[in-house]
């Protein structure tokens, strides 16, 4: 019988996060395994040893690394169930280039509200809610980035919404007076048991990101 | 039939010279037009407002920006002709994670190679000493990176080779003598039409980046 997939990962990981939404999405079994990252297992290393990061997913003994990049492999791998992309190049294209854009603007943006401050932080809030208000324009009316189905673009931004609770406490602002609408995306994509059961709670996440505060600001 | 293919490019750009030779590998005609970069054309700027970066492909009016991802629409769109990404998926993942490597490590040092001095190019020159020896590394024996078939990963990284001559002079690095298994792929690549005609002249990026730092820096490369 073959082995389970594994995953490595790191449960606050907003980018490990991806890789388990997608795995349930397509209702694959996998062992979960938490990686300490000041000290990293010989498997990481030995399996990312470019990036030393997760998540890694090792599927019959070889690593795929790049959360993105997992997502992608899951969804090749286990084309049967809730394809992540449309079948038309052009759709694919487009899916592609915004989940690019999450993590080229929006991720870089959210880490500095909760872990930096002073002028840092702010400038981190700034290019936040640019981003935001972006991504609630390509979103428009749709119910996912996907369309009608929930797809790439939204595996690669709902992880986030684990920090949103996070973003506001340590930034001091609203998210939904910023976008109401993108609060009401993530609560359609937390319906699903793929997502809700990925996501960590966000009071886990506040008291996760206020001892890495304390620790080195 | 005309596929009304516009490509918004610069000619110096290792991520433009990508997509040039995917659409060259596909065998598919298609307008090139060079951008300003100091002066951005309206249709590039209302094509990729986010960015606002070439290359950007337009096809039958609508836009496709960031070079990799152009790279893999062509492929889709042309699956018989040439197939830049291999069928297995774990495959396509190594594919992918190696185009990525290239971009998140390149994109800054191989910037300030070319525009700074002192610390901070040195401190470039450090950076991509490690991606060269990575590459050397991950190429092996092999032909291509992918195996024997040219792919993703030799689109992404081939465009640089044509900046190495400026790297070698105006950041007083050594790539030729301390990389000749990357010189053969690249010579390898270059036999590919696709390649040598999206390729410039590595002569004339030098030249272009001397008399930038000339008129920018105040520096002049060539004192005898």
């Amino acid at each position: 019988m073959a082995n389970l997939p594994i995953l490595l990962d790191y449960w606050p990981s907003m980018f490990g996060m991806r890789a388990r939404v997608a795995l349930r999405e397509k209702g694959v079994e996998f062992e979960y395994r938490e990686e300490d990252f000041s000290n990293k297992s010989a498997l990481l290393l030995q399996s990312n040893p470019i990036h030393k990061k997760i998540p890694v997913l090792i599927h019959n003994g070889k690593p795929v690394c790049e959360s993105l990049n997992v997502v992608q492999y899951v969804d090749e791998a286990w084309p049967e169930k809730n394809p992540f992309f449309p079948s038309d190049p052009y759709g694919r294209a487009q899916a592609r280039f915004w989940a690019d854009f999450v993590d080229k603007k929006f991720a870089d943006a959210q880490f500095k509200i909760w872990g930096k401050k002073g002028e840092e932080q702010e400038a981190g809030k700034k290019e936040f809610i640019e981003a935001v208000k972006i991504l609630e324009a390509e979103l428009g009316d749709k119910p996912y980035f996907g369309g009608d189905s929930f797809g790439y673009v939204d595996i690669s931004l709902i992880t986030f919404s684990s920090w949103f609770q996070a973003y506001e406490k340590f930034g001091n602002f609203s998210i939904e007076s910023e976008s109401p609408k993108l609060i009401a995306w993530a609560k359609r994509c937390m319906e699903k048991e793929s997502v809700s059961k990925s996501l960590p709670d966000s009071e886990k996440i506040v008291a996760y990101a206020a001892e890495y505060r304390k620790n080195n600001l | 039939m005309a596929e009304e293919i516009i490509l918004l490019d610069y000619w110096a750009s290792m991520f433009g010279m990508r997509t040039r030779i995917a659409l060259e590998e596909k065998g598919v005609k298609y307008e090139y037009r060079e951008e300003d970069l100091s002066n951005k054309s309206p249709l590039l700027l209302e094509m990729n407002p986010i960015h606002k970066k070439i290359p950007v492909l337009i096809h039958k009016g609508k836009p496709i920006c960031e070079s990799i991802i152009q790279v893999q629409y062509i492929d889709e769109l042309w699956p018989d002709s040439n197939p830049i990404l291999p069928s297995d998926p774990y495959q396509r993942a190594q594919a992918r994670f190696w185009a990525d490597y290239i971009d998140k490590k390149t994109y800054v040092p191989c910037k300030a190679l070319w525009s700074e001095t002192g610390e901070k190019q040195e401190a470039a020159k450090m950076e991509f000493i490690e991606v060269l020896k990575t590459l050397d590394s991950e190429l092996g024996d092999k032909s291509f990176f992918g195996g024997n078939k040219f792919g993703l990963v030799d689109i992404a990284f081939i465009g640089f080779y044509s900046w190495f001559r400026t790297y070698e002079e105006v950041a007083n690095l050594t790539i030729v003598a301390k990389f000749p298994k990357l010189i053969s792929w690249a010579q390898r690549c270059l036999k590919r039409e696709s390649v040598a005609k999206a390729l410039p002249d590595s002569d004339k990026v030098l030249k272009s980046v001397s008399d930038h730092r000339k008129i920018v820096l105040g520096i002049d490369e060539f004192h005898v």
